[in-house]
């Protein structure tokens, strides 16, 4: 379930990515973040005891929302820019 | 505040060296102070790369190292924690066969001396370390070698000595040593005194002030090892590696962050302190994503560096003063002196109750440097002055 | 002159525009480095692409600043050398480091002008990793920029002006926010009264943002005293205390933070010497009313020079630039830097209004639980960092970081050392100055190993 509830922005063009293998469609101008957690409630599982994370501060610092491409790519969600495309995964075993 | 300490030992720095001959001293029943101008093992002790490695070490070393080899795995017992040391093994490649030729020569000279290397030609190495990428021409492992967390260890010797009742002092760094004819007189900070009958230089390498202040210079200059560590990743490299040649030494933490040094760092703005350079660091990395497929994507969350003290010949200082009675110098340890600490602090402790030590250590004395200058070769020289009987 | 002066400017919000818009006015071509994709820093940060909601719609009544300021930086975009996207991730003698899309170059700078800001000053409790939880910061940054509520039902809870503006500005948005839990009681407010003839506009603005929750039924609670989230894998409420009494309220989202606090890293790598600041309750830059620091040709403004707010960082991004021109015998405009100063100096005497109005929760050290998450990073315990102070005799916040791992992860230290310097003065009974502060240690934040280098570095 969301995680994020979209409030504006609905007018702007629907840009379409994958999320662990399934079709989804964010905003354009939505972070990679905003995109996920629109659809979902975790980007990540913590290193250690692998409990569910989904950012925290948004702004770059925290470093709680590293996500994955399908070609193993890491990114930081909150400072990515959702892309037509893109082929998301959200890091369901710690330290992967 | 001011105070006089009366003390069987004085030592002169808290770093690995001199926390663990702390120890070993205060189980023979010496009394100690250790004083130590900043944190204890906060310096090349505590921020070293951790390998815990006897493989490539000159055979004059191997004594001391495998002394060292027996200690490491009982760290618990001794100092309460097992400072995340784990036996994997050190491999050490060679990219040209030039290195290999070097490996196999070395595996040579050493085959005496216990440490069961193994050479491993290059379709072994595919076959063995799938995760190690490119042309490796083949490499020697050592497979009781291993890696520990310079962090832990280095504090928790100090604390285990404070806990056996060595006076240790941080934030104290010695200003003044002189020798006094009932032994010697330290000056410290914060008003502190010290006398005491034995005095050990282990100040790493800040060490050269108080080897020249008893009239022994030393070609000791500092280095700055430099290292990368990566956000922790599932668990790939299961042994330590090593390079011939050098360029590179990376090991896996069981949590995961991959450490990977290779290049040095350079002073800080307090000469204390180091940091790595921004191209020293960007090199390592990009010769670790080489090597290692699996870091083909991994960050790096973190570079450091750390002070250490490095002589001429690279094999450190060892032993009784030639010059003062009582005076026993442990430093300069090249970069290489994390393995062998232990063993140096029993070592010292030994050559305070003994005046000698069951462990050999005659190609580091500190003479060498002069001796070699006058064209004298090693061993060809008076015995030095070891003790003086006990009052 | 101009020719061989190469200032670089890091961040692009309030305090860097301003400076580099009073560098260009001198004839200067400044770099100026930001992380974000566009200008206006976090505070007045734009959205990514446009869309139908107006300035006023995303900045409140901060509007006509905001766009003011982003008007200002598209009016010099072709007289500076703008890096969108851009890390410093290290700082050296005259040099910069700076990675981009997977490349790192150096940069070159006769002078450097920091203003890297600041994030929410983050105190831990039970479940606060747990997803819905956001940063005050966070949650703003969603509904500006991105137009999203981080939930259904939102609490906010913390300490400082931005409690109530995040607030406000998501009950004007249509979120539903379920109450405003402010950690500091309802007497504390009392100081603002003292700050309404120096700052009537502030003190009016967020007393209106108080009143207008209320009205619009928003409970607000004053003394809380935060107790832990509920749910597994997502916020599904929160229970706090009120004096001795237990509260629950059901929600999905929480928004929270305990004022601001400076990001000081690059200030540090530049071997700026720092000094304690007790109304931050954190060591900052030590640097005069003009924004010089220790260290000759490297000044900084904003809050990352100590926390004063956007209003400060504008008028501090002026006086540092300024003073580059001054110090580079530049003939500058006396008039104006007394009105830059006075007003500076207005608003830090307000900024002690403000602090005693939205107080750090004192005692908070003292009463978390041993269980509670400490680094979030490296996944430490309270209790592990206290059994360390105390088995281990740590009384220093690098040794704490060396012997317990707090502080060495991802973020280095961003969420947790406030909280970890708090835990160990409580602890061993030390002022806070004295368990001194982390060191920074390059990349200030992480770089992939893959990263191509284009020539030197710093």
């Amino acid at each position: 379930m969301a995680l994020l509830k979209r409030l504006a922005r609905h007018e702007l063009l629907p840009v379409p990515f994958i999320l662990n293998g399934e079709a989804r469609s964010g905003r354009a101008g939505d972070t990679v973040l905003t995109a996920i957690l629109t659809h979902t409630d975790e980007l990540r599982l913590s290193d250690f005891s692998g409990t569910p994370r989904a950012g925290f501060c948004q702004m770059g610092a925290c470093q709680d929302c590293w996500v994955l491409t399908s070609d193993g790519q890491r990114i930081r969600a909150c400072s990515t820019v959702l892309e037509p495309g893109m082929n998301l995964r959200t890091i369901a075993e710690p330290r992967s | 505040m001011s105070r006089t300490l009366l003390k069987d030992v004085a030592i002169i720095g808290g770093g690995l060296v001199g926390s663990s001959a702390a120890l070993a001293l205060r189980r023979m029943g010496f009394s100690v102070a250790l004083l130590e101008k900043g944190f204890c093992g906060a310096q090349a002790s505590g921020v070293n790369y951790g390998g815990v490695r006897r493989q490539g070490r000159p055979p004059e070393q191997i004594a001391l190292s495998q002394r060292a080899h027996a200690i490491w795995p009982r760290l618990k017992e001794i100092i309460g924690i097992d400072g995340e040391f784990v036996s994997s093994g050190h491999l050490k490649l060679a990219r040209t066969e030039a290195e290999m030729a070097s490996l196999e020569s070395y595996a040579a000279r050493v085959a005496e001396l216990g440490l069961d290397l193994e050479l491993i030609g290059r379709s072994r190495i595919r076959e063995r370390f799938a995760w190690i990428a490119g042309d490796v021409a083949g490499a020697s492992l050592c497979p009781g070698d291993g890696h520990a967390n310079p962090r832990l260890v280095s504090a928790a010797f100090a604390l285990a000595a404070r806990r056996a009742g060595a006076e240790v002092l941080e934030h104290t760094p010695v200003s003044h040593v002189e020798k006094v004819p009932e032994g010697f007189h330290l000056s410290a900070g914060s008003g502190t005194e010290v006398r005491a009958r034995f005095v050990i230089n282990s100040a790493g390498a800040w060490a050269g002030t108080f080897a020249e202040a008893f009239g022994e210079p030393v070609p000791l200059r500092r280095i700055y090892p430099s290292m990368i560590v990566t956000e922790p990743l599932s668990v790939f490299m299961n042994v330590n590696i090593g390079a011939e040649g050098g360029g590179i030494y990376a090991r896996q933490v069981e949590r995961g962050n991959c450490i990977v040094g290779g290049m040095r760092g350079k002073p800080a703005a307090d000469l204390d302190f180091s940091r790595p350079t921004g191209s020293g660091a960007v090199t390592i990395m990009n010769r670790a994503a080489a090597l290692f497929p699996a870091l083909r994507n991994a960050y790096a969350i973190r570079f450091w560096s750390g002070t250490e003290g490095e002589m001429a010949d690279r094999n450190p200082v060892i032993g009784f003063s030639r010059t003062t009675p009582n005076l026993i110098h442990a430093f300069g340890f090249s970069g290489a002196g994390f393995q062998i600490a232990p063993a140096v602090g029993e070592v010292l402790a030994e050559l305070v109750r003994d005046g000698e030590s069951r462990t050999p250590i005659e190609a580091f004395a500190i003479d060498r440097f002069a001796r070699m200058d006058q064209g004298s070769p090693v061993g060809s020289v008076p015995e030095p002055l070891k003790r003086e009987t006990s009052k | 002159m101009s020719d061989a002066l190469r200032p670089l400017i890091v961040g692009a919000g309030p305090a860097g525009i301003r400076a580099a818009q009073t560098l260009v006015d001198a004839g200067l071509r400044p770099i100026v480095v930001d992380e974000a994709a566009s200008g206006g820093g976090q505070i007045y940060r734009q959205r990514l692409v446009p869309d139908n909601r107006t300035p006023r719609d995303l900045y409140g009544s901060e509007a006509g600043k905001a766009t003011a300021l982003h008007g200002t930086f598209a009016r010099i975009r072709d007289r500076i050398e703008y890096l969108p996207h851009s890390l410093v991730w290290n700082v050296g003698d005259k040099a910069a480091d700076v990675a981009a899309g997977g490349r790192t170059r150096r940069l070159d700078f006769s002078h450097l002008i920091l203003a890297t800001g600041a994030t929410d000053r983050i105190l831990p409790f039970r479940g606060w990793t747990t997803p819905g939880v956001f940063t005050l910061g966070g949650a703003q940054i969603a509904l500006k920029s991105q137009g999203c509520a981080i939930g259904e039902q939102v609490v906010f809870l913390g300490s400082g002006p931005l409690l109530y503006l995040v607030a406000w500005q998501y009950v004007k948005a249509g979120a539903r926010v379920a109450a405003v839990l402010d950690t500091a009681p309802f007497s504390a407010k009392l100081h603002l009264l003292r700050g309404l003839p120096s700052q009537p506009g502030v003190v009016l603005r967020g007393l209106r943002y108080a009143a207008e929750l209320m009205a619009r039924g928003v409970p607000v609670r004053f003394g809380v005293e935060p107790d832990r989230i509920e749910g597994e894998t997502r916020v599904e409420g929160i229970v706090w205390r009120e004096r001795s009494e237990k509260h629950r309220l059901a929600c999905d989202a929480v928004g929270y933070g305990f004022a601001l606090r400076s990001e000081t890293q690059l200030a540090d790598l530049a071997g700026c010497r720092f000094v304690f600041d007790g109304r931050d309750r954190a060591w900052r830059p030590e640097r005069d009313i003009a924004g010089r620091t220790s260290v000759s040709g490297v000044y900084i403004a904003g809050d990352g020079a100590g926390i004063a707010g956007a209003d400060a960082a504008e008028l501090a991004g002026e006086r540092a630039g300024l003073a580059l021109l001054e110090d580079t015998g530049v003939t500058v405009d006396r008039a104006r830097i007394v009105v830059l100063e006075r007003r500076l100096a207005a608003i830090n005497r307000f900024r002690d209004i403000l602090e005693a109005a939205f107080p750090f929760p004192g005692g908070w050290a003292d009463r978390v639980d041993d269980d509670v998450l400490l680094c979030r990073c490296e996944e430490i315990s309270i209790g592990q960092a206290r059994a360390a102070m105390r088995e281990q005799g740590v009384h220093e916040l690098n040794r704490l970081k060396a012997l317990t791992r707090v502080g060495m992860g991802r973020c280095q230290g961003r969420m947790c050392a406030c909280a970890a310097a708090e835990i160990l003065a409580a602890a061993r009974g030390q002022p806070l100055e004295a368990v001194g502060r982390m060191r920074t240690q390059p990349p200030i934040k992480p770089l992939p190993l893959e990263i191509a280098a284009d020539g030197e570095t710093a």
